[in-house]
């Protein structure tokens, strides 16, 4: 039985984030843009598709079914075999993965989108926790990351200028990606709503004399509210090579969920992380695309997944540079795979995580080299 | 797409409120009963380790608890923040901590509030203590908050005394109040305008040439922006309706009225509307209708300036004309 | 080429209008712990979790899989959600089967679920955007047009809606789960019932239901070492369409039409009136069984409404619809598709008790959702070929 093993990434295109997009919640404005890129990118149109799958969250617009409308952006008649998550976008991609695996699609298209600016995030993500017994109480998300963070400082796992760094490096990385909020000419983005996060070239000492936004967590700790939307496109086997000259083969793609008690859980590690990268296979990263929302998550996650000194750390500035609910995930696998169709790496790891406090995480592990040894 | 028009969206405020009711079940029931007796009950793991609040189901075996045990009520603080400028519906309207207790007993912690007062009386360590807030079996509110110090000696307070009496308690409701500013489409922007105009404007997709009112995101075949503008005029047929006899909140029209799919000349797809100025049953697919509008003082960006369609009484367009938008 | 897949067991809560005695991890833990009793398998051995359900303000809990990852046995383990509006069920059953399909998992648990009485469905389906003009609300009112169209477009005669209606709430009372059983309902009775949105009666529409159902699929090997029969799934298909376009068939839509195409290609059906023994068929409002014998290809375009008319979708008949009572007798919105799917393979594996079809060895399970958008179906049967 001819068992479909080797599945790539071939193209990836992100909308530029944006603290406050006029778009729509349903994603179409944000989306046409770039599946007409990605298009372009790998010459294939939307009829060469096989599966769509989408990530979004109706409680991030406000309305019941509000991924629905974003089906308009694909074009979808004649009709097309099309799914969606209720999650960020990166599991879409594995669900794509997997009715490529099954033969049933050579192509997929995989998309994530999100208007965080529509609401007040912070306390829309209160509603993903215990209904019962915490989520009455309102807790806001970036308090839940400041409880986190305050048991890694606690324990001794982490400082506060150890943070700061994580920060630096990614607003200097960031400056670099014309997608990420930074990275675009001054005037071209209403100004931030709310204190500014330390300007590219503070000292630590500068870094840490800035305010508490939610003790010990500062501004620079803290991804930006931001509204976006990513796409990445799959292939199968000759056809990731027909349309791509250096396709990011997946050679590992593993998620897992942790304990939703959070009382119960041990805040300063991570063990889904864990779990998933090394079923993925992510000590052999060169690059590492981390979906770190909060700069302790992003120490957090390293060490879960062993990344060494040696591993260049989310070079697109990652969710601290931009944090588009709901896509960010999405995003940090094509940036990863970005790294290899480029040919700037030979083999990177994209990673995304939902749910409070790194709950559930997923791990893409992609080869320039191909073939991952899966038996039939 | 012209940046511009964009960011000319309109938008508006839009809230949704529900007041959630929640049934406990027998696990969680328990612990909202002991909340309203004033105890802080505790379930013990697979792993011996004693959860508080407890698990409904543990989290390596996925087994239901067995008997709950009483933790608590002091407990010290694992991990805190501080909530300065403090969020609708949160405990305290004022400064507070939010912290992860571990209640004396306990082997894992509780997520809640603590009137510490300011950010420099909190401390990993700290030892805090519930204040019971009014209710009784409202859940985890009936902490109010935690605060710093011991508990007081066990002594039977009215409150306590009050709380022993309560009944099982097997519901709570959770009011979730959110509030989004909601944006339109730069085309139905474009066309809610033209309503408070009293026109109807319509897109035409540059790909298949088909005219959408109202305009969708995009072309729903193409996936491509509908960017010409057509004025139509407020004329056209009923394809399909249904006479509604359920009225629902916020209708202002008494039933039995009909909803119609109407389809104005020149359109390729019909949007809902009333059909008003005949009886129900005088209503036929096919049949040629017009727009009443409100009076013009009353309109605003929103196809209520039509109040409804009302019969023109030329004759019904033939079924094969508009079969196939059925 | 596939991985095979079966289903090993299925379970299902007792559905009805509000579950008080339970919480939401209870309602899943109640379907779960059925269908991991049905198919003989632990928690322990379960490798990934699927679970599906409508829109989530519902319930007004986001993303509730987060909060339920202990009470399926998902902690350490892959958890996926799936949101396909009221297809989601179907899409649900799809998810997990391409979880073994892709030769990932060897044994999945799917869990779909409502619990729709924490808020209320009308509320929640109707909440109108600002600029909006909303002229009635709920499904019933959407829908009615369209069934309008079918009537004329058909030429189907008046009671055709009230035989649907009296036959599946006939058949929800042999369902021992079914949150409306109503053994005597006569095509007469519906008739007199009050007309909600003309020409949909109120006998003819589907409860608002708590409920919760769950399927365990093992890979081959897993189905080769059951002590019990297993449902093999021999084709599974999903189409999409927008929700509304010029040209757009809101009667027979099209992405209906091509999913059962594919499915019927991918089983090995040519005929499916001949070789399909049973259908549980998603009939929210009870035109829609006429309406989607065609859109499945059981009969010919216009033609639907004989099956119905000549007493062939009853148990008994050439192509028993619904045995289980359907959508009609049981509604929790995200788990209404997998009823459907776990139905059918409760009636290839002999476990459908007082309304199992007699014999049925190939069967059909189907859903759709959206405005008549998302269509999800497969096809079991009690050989895996």
């Amino acid at each position: 039985m001819l068992i479909v093993t080797d599945v790539a990434v071939i193209g990836f295109a992100q909308a530029p984030c944006e603290r406050h997009s006029p778009a729509t919640t349903n994603g179409v404005e944000m989306l046409v843009p770039i599946f007409h890129e990605v298009f372009e990118a790998t010459g294939l149109s939307k009829n060469d598709i096989g599966f769509w799958c989408s990530g979004s969250s109706d409680y991030l617009a406000g309305r019941a079914f509000s991924f629905v409308s974003a089906v308009d952006a694909i074009g979808a008649f004649p009709p097309v075999m099309e799914s969606h998550v209720e999650m960020d976008g990166a599991w879409a991609l594995y669900e794509a993965w997997l009715k490529v695996l099954t033969g049933e699609a050579e192509t997929a298209l995989a998309y994530g989108f999100g208007k965080s600016s529509a609401g007040l995030l912070r306390r829309v993500l209160a509603l993903q926790l215990d209904p019962y017994l915490v989520a009455p109480l309102w807790p806001d998300s970036v308090s839940i990351a400041a409880l986190q963070a305050r048991a890694g400082l606690d324990a001794g796992l982490w400082t506060e200028a150890d943070m700061a760094a994580v920060a630096a490096r990614s607003q200097r990385d960031a400056a670099r990606n014309p997608k990420a909020l930074a990275g675009r000419a001054p005037g071209g983005q209403a100004p931030p709503a709310k204190a500014p996060a330390s300007a590219a070239g503070e000292t630590t000492t500068e870094m840490l004399s800035h305010p508490y936004i939610a003790d010990p967590l500062r501004a620079h700790d803290c991804a930006p509210v931001t509204d976006g939307a990513a796409v990445v496109i799959l292939a199968a086997g000759d056809r990731a090579r027909a349309l791509c000259e250096r396709p990011a083969w997946i050679t590992g793609f593993e998620h897992r969920i942790d304990s939703a008690a959070l009382g119960a859980r041990d805040l300063t590690a991570s063990p889904s992380t864990a779990s998933a990268g090394r079923a993925a296979g992510a000590s052999r990263a060169q690059v590492a695309e981390l979906h770190a929302p909060f700069t302790h998550q992003e120490l957090i996650l390293r060490r879960e997944l062993g990344l060494g000194d040696e591993v260049t750390i989310s070079p697109s500035g990652g969710a601290l540079g931009g944090n588009p609910m709901f896509a960010a995930g999405l995003a940090r696998i094509g940036s990863a795979a970005s790294e290899i169709i480029s040919g700037r790496a030979e083999v990177a790891l994209g990673h995304a995580t939902g749910g409070p406090a790194l709950q559930q995480n997923l791990v893409c592990v992609m080869d320039a080299s191909g073939s991952n040894g899966r038996s039939a | 797409m012209s940046q511009p028009r964009i960011e000319q969206a309109l938008h508006a405020p839009l809230e949704i409120s529900f007041d959630y009711t929640r049934s406990l079940g027998p696990t969680l029931s328990a612990f909202v009963t002991g909340l309203a007796q004033r105890r802080i009950l505790g379930a013990r793991a697979s792993d011996g380790r004693v959860h508080a609040p407890p698990f409904e189901y543990d989290p390596v075996t996925a087994d239901p608890p067995g008997e709950l045990l009483e933790v608590g009520p002091g407990g010290t603080v694992v991990s805190w923040t501080w909530m300065q400028r403090p969020l609708d519906a949160q405990p305290l309207a004022g400064p507070f901590g939010w912290a992860l207790i571990r209640l004396d007993g306990a082997d894992t912690t509780m997520l809640h509030a603590v009137d510490a007062g300011s950010a420099d009386q909190m401390r990993t360590g700290m030892r805090v203590r519930p204040r019971w807030s009014d209710s009784h079996g409202a859940g985890i509110t009936d902490i109010a908050c935690f605060e710093p110090g011991e508990p007081a000696e066990p002594a039977e307070s009215a409150d306590t005394q009050q709380g022993r009496a309560a009944e099982p308690v097997t519901m709570v409701t959770t009011p979730i109040k959110l509030g989004y500013e909601h944006t339109v489409s730069p085309g139905e922007s474009s066309y809610l305008r033209a309503l408070a105009e009293g026109r109807l404007l319509a897109q035409r997709c540059p790909a298949c040439g088909k005219v959408y009112l109202p305009p969708r995101g995009s072309c729903p075949v193409d996936g491509v922006p509908t960017e010409t503008e057509i004025e139509l005029p407020d004329t056209g047929i009923v394809t399909t309706f249904c006479v509604v006899n359920v009225p629902f909140q916020g209708q202002q029209v008494e039933v039995p009225y009909v909803a119609a799919s109407v389809l104005i000349d020149g359109a390729d797809i019909a949007f809902q509307h009333l059909i008003l100025g005949c009886t129900p049953d005088e209503v036929r697919m096919g049949m040629r209708v017009k727009a009443v509008w409100k009076p013009r003082e009353q309109w605003e960006t929103s196809m209520r300036n039509i109040d409804h369609f009302e019969p023109t009484g030329e004759p019904d367009a033939l079924y094969e004309t508009y079969a196939h938008h059925l | 080429m596939k991985h095979r897949a079966a289903v090993l067991g299925t379970g299902q809560t007792h559905h009805r209008s509000k579950r008080t005695d339970v919480s939401i991890a209870g309602l899943c833990r109640e379907a779960a712990d059925r269908a991991l009793a049905d198919a003989g398998v632990a928690i322990g051995e379960i490798d990934a979790v699927v679970v599906g359900k409508a829109p989530d303000l519902f319930e007004g809990v986001m993303m509730p899989e987060l909060y339920l990852a202990d009470a399926l046995g998902a902690v350490g383990k892959p958890m996926l959600r799936v949101h396909t509006a009221g297809s989601v069920g179907g899409a649900t059953g799809i998810v997990a089967s391409s979880l073994i399909q892709s030769g990932v998992h060897r044994r999945v648990l799917a869990v779909a679920f409502e619990k729709q009485s924490e808020s209320n469905a009308m509320w929640a389906l109707s909440i109108a955007p600002p600029f909006s003009m909303p002229v009635l609300a709920g499904a019933g009112g959407y829908f009615a047009p369209h069934i309008r169209s079918y009537i004329r477009r058909s030429e189907a005669p008046s009671h055709i809606g009230a035989m649907v209606a009296a036959k599946d709430r006939r058949n929800g009372a042999r369902n021992q789960y079914a949150h409306l059983k109503q053994g005597d309902k006569t095509v007469e009775e519906v008739l007199a019932s009050p007309m909600l949105w003309d020409p949909v009666r109120y006998d003819e529409t589907c409860p608002s239901s708590d409920g919760a159902c769950a399927v365990v699929l093992g890979d081959q090997a897993a189905a080769e070492a059951s002590e019990q029969p297993v449902a093999w799934i021999r084709a599974t298909a999903m189409r999409t369409e927008p929700t509304m376009f010029s040209g757009k068939d809101h009667v027979n839509p099209r992405a209906g039409a091509d999913a059962a195409t594919a499915l019927w290609a991918a089983a090995g059906i040519t005929s499916p009136i001949d070789q399909v023994d049973a259908a549980e068929i998603y009939v929210p409002f009870s035109w829609f069984e006429p309406m989607w014998l065609e859109n499945l290809g059981f009969a010919a375009p216009g033609e639907g409404w004989r099956l119905t008319e000549s007493g062939a979708t009853e148990i008994g008949g050439q192509l028993p619809v619904n045995p289980s009572g359907g959508v009609l007798s049981t509604n929790p919105i995200g788990a209404s598709g997998l009823l459907r799917f776990a139905e059918s393979a409760m009636q290839v594996t002999g476990k459908a008790g007082e309304h199992q079809v007699p014999g049925a060895r190939t069967a059909l399970g189907h859903a759709y959702g959206g405005g008549s958008q998302y269509f999800s179906m497969w096809v079991v049967a009690d050989t895996p070929d």
